[in-house]
């Protein structure tokens, strides 16, 4: 298929992988791939064992419905259970566990969530019912951030009053920072995320590497993408010239897209701080919709009441967002914890950490561990 | 705007305290043919049904009565939208029937249905899938000899289900089964992967995709007849629904005790279904197909098996896949395309596309 076998090219992959670890020689360079697509892409194309031991990857927290913490998702939960609502929100978010259960199960219970692929489609279903109230419940980075704001603008432009955006969007450079200031995961440099970075542009790393001296290479999403990314980190790494190098060039620019960020910027104010999971309360790290757009607020019009939520007891999701801990270093993993049960979000969504590790990864690491039993079978757990 | 919110408010509190004597239920997981399902089937149905005829969990069951070998299967269809690209409900109902019985290398005889009917379904939408119905019967050469109908109110129903009991009579001992495989047999796949549930999820319209791609429902007995009575290595077969190739092949690891094997580069995908899964971020491996069989084969006989399988018209991009080795019990792995390896696991809940 045109525009991605050429971008799966085998001869190409081996010769890349040659030189990488050439490039290595014996030593192993630990990169944080930030992004939850670069972690899914780098275990289903198996690459992960193709490049150890000279490369070691740490999951970093660029998956967002894993950082969204339980509070949150609780709220939502009490949003859809009110049978007055219609909460519509994006497929991976429909598994995650609140405190009590998921989305998928308030459903089966007959609370009205359906799944969209756009905000625009949420904003359709409280144009044709107009009985109910909308509520789009928006998650993501500033990659699906702008369509959330092209969405509000048009509810105000149509005085639509059933609808409403329950706004958790984040913004991924605080929390990059907030990992480096913590100081506690050792990386040699980051593989930056393709998507985040077209909308906020290459120079938003400046930071990154001005400050706390590391190198970033914005990637693609394809294994040669991810391959060249990772010999062009290698490099800057092994000159000691940390720098910002965009190796997805057929989508990043230096200044991002204005145009989204000008949606943005109409759209949204930056929270004082907000709460990731794992990660805690980082300041100015949030998104929330502005004053003029309070009518279409979900946490102004129904203010929050949802006092604490419960993190999974023995789930290490944090210390994996934060790329201390690996999946197999939790004691849930794999056991009480897999895809088809999941207790942390690192496990609900194809992009979390430890459901790459789970899905395409536990074979590999239990050959280099020498590890051959099977993984216990998973007992059913109701918490 | 605002008073209707606080309503909301309140509303909403008794409802949260309401889910706190939340109970294990039905989602729509169960019904995706995955782990849910056999979770399902393995913890509840089983133990309070079993006997040494379902113990097996073959596509059909086989039994004898009075000396005389029959297979016997039942099957549920509720697909949505009842007319797809390719075919209805009515002749998914017989070929998925039909394929059941030739899993277990059993030829097709006889089928009933029940038709489980939502009031306001037009009487010609209903005309349309019972002839379609009647038929993929004639096609296939089997009769219809028994029925019944229901119908339940508005809502309460998505248009039509059908649910069938096919009988068959199996031509070959031992039948093939899924716990047949051994150490050096070959996986070859009949066709193309993914096509029924790319089909099925482009014709729903909710993705604004377009693309030609007709669902493969078919029945598979005559190219099963073909291969089965020249090549006495056929261990297993298995049709492949719901949960796709990885789920199909997971069942016949973990049924044999064996390792499969499989080679990404060799997998037969058409470019619109490979093109979709790419867009929505779907995996090909889990998409329900309607018209394609696994063979699990000696390794002496897969050669003219695979010939036999691509003389047939529904079996021209048949491929050898991979095969079996005597690993790891249970496990499915795939070599890459660019040489890495990865663990295909069972399909866990529905394929959900990803946000980014």
């Amino acid at each position: 298929m045109r525009y991605v076998s050429e971008f799966r090219n085998p001869d190409l992959a081996r010769r890349l992988i040659g030189q990488i670890k050439e490039e290595c020689g014996s030593r192993t360079y630990r990169l944080m791939e930030i992004c939850g697509g670069h972690t899914h892409a780098f275990y289903r194309f198996g690459l992960v064992d193709l490049l150890y031991p000279s490369i070691e990857l740490v999951h970093g927290p660029g998956c967002p419905v894993c950082v969204l913490p339980t509070k949150r998702l609780d709220q939502a939960i009490a949003y859809a259970l009110n049978p007055k609502v219609l909460l519509a929100t994006y497929g991976d978010m429909m598994r995650v566990p609140g405190s009590r259960q998921t989305l998928v199960e308030v459903a089966a219970q007959g609370a009205d969530v359906q799944m969209v692929y756009s905000p625009l489609d949420a904003l359709a279903l409280a144009q044709h019912g107009p009985e109910k109230i909308v509520i789009f419940f928006a998650i993501g980075f500033e990659t699906t951030a702008p369509a959330t704001a092209v969405t509000l603008l048009e509810a105000k432009r149509k005085g639509l009053k059933n609808f409403l955006v329950f706004c958790n969007h984040v913004r991924l450079i605080p929390a990059i920072i907030f990992i480096l200031d913590t100081g506690k995961t050792a990386i040699d440099g980051f593989i930056g995320p393709g998507h985040v970075s077209t909308i906020i542009g290459a120079k938003a790393w400046r930071p990154v590497v001005d400050q706390y001296g590391k190198g970033v290479v914005i990637s693609g999403f394809e294994p040669l993408d991810l391959l060249q990314s990772v010999w062009m980190l290698v490099r800057q790494i092994k000159q000691r010239k940390p720098q910002v190098e965009v190796q997805y060039r057929r989508s990043v620019r230096q200044e991002g897209n204005p145009i989204a960020l000008g949606l943005m910027e109409q759209t949204f104010d930056i929270r004082e701080t907000f709460e990731w999971r794992g990660l805690g309360w980082i300041p100015k790290s949030g998104f929330e919709i502005r004053d003029e757009l309070a009518l279409w607020d979900a946490e102004r019009m129904v203010p929050y009441e949802v006092t604490e939520g419960r993190e999974p007891r023995g789930c290490i999701c944090g210390d994996v967002l934060r790329g201390v801990r690996k999946p197999w270093d939790c004691p849930l993993f794999g056991k009480t914890c897999t895809p088809q049960r999941p207790i942390g979000a690192c496990m609900v969504s194809s992009e979390g950490a430890c459901a790459a590790v789970y899905l395409h990864g536990r074979h590999s690491h239990r050959v280099r561990l020498g590890l051959q039993e099977k993984v216990p079978p998973e007992t059913l757990t109701h918490r | 705007m605002k008073e209707e919110a606080k309503d909301c408010n309140s509303d909403r509190l008794e409802a949260a305290s309401g889910a706190r004597e939340h109970k294990a239920i039905i989602t729509l997981m169960h019904g995706s043919g995955g782990l849910a399902t056999h979770r399902l089937v393995r913890d509840l149905f089983l133990p309070l049904l079993t006997n040494q005829w379902l113990e097996p969990l073959n596509d059909s069951a086989l039994l004898s009565i009075e000396g005389t070998p029959l297979a016997v299967t039942t099957d549920a269809f509720t697909v949505d939208p009842l007319f797809f690209p390719g075919g209805d409900i009515g002749c998914l109902a017989v070929h998925g029937t039909v394929n059941d019985l030739a899993a277990v290398g059993a030829r097709p005889l006889f089928i009933s249905a029940s038709f489980v009917l939502e009031e306001g379904l037009s009487l010609d939408d209903l005309r349309k899938i019972v002839r379609s119905f009647a038929d993929a019967c004639r096609t296939v050469n089997i009769f219809a000899i028994a029925g019944d109908t229901k119908v339940v109110p508005a809502g309460k129903g998505g248009g039509l289900y059908i649910t069938t009991t096919g009988i068959g009579v199996p031509i070959r001992d031992p039948a093939p089964s899924a716990s047949h495989a051994r150490p050096g047999d070959k996986v070859i796949v009949s066709g193309t992967v993914g096509d029924h549930g790319a089909a099925v999820l482009l014709s729903r319209g909710q993705l604004k995709l377009q693309a030609a791609l007709p669902s493969d429902t078919a029945p598979l007995w005559s190219m099963v007849e073909r291969v089965i009575t020249s090549c006495s290595g056929v261990h297993c077969l298995r049709d492949l629904t719901r949960g796709g190739l990885a789920t199909v092949l997971n069942e016949i690891a973990d049924a044999s005790r064996v390792t499969l094997r499989i080679r990404e580069n060799q997998i037969p995908v058409k470019p619109q279904v490979f093109a979709a899964c790419e867009l929505l971020g779907l995996d090909p491996l889990y998409l329900p197909c309607e018209g394609k069989m696994v063979f699990i084969v000696a390794p002496e006989d897969a050669d003219q098996a695979l010939k036999l399988i691509r003389s047939d018209p529904l079996g021209r991009e048949a491929a050898m896949i991979g095969e079996v080795t005597a690993e790891e019990p249970g496990l499915v792995l795939m070599e890459t395309a660019l040489g890495g390896l990865r663990q295909i696991e069972m399909l866990t809940g529905d394929p959900l596309p990803r946000i980014c």
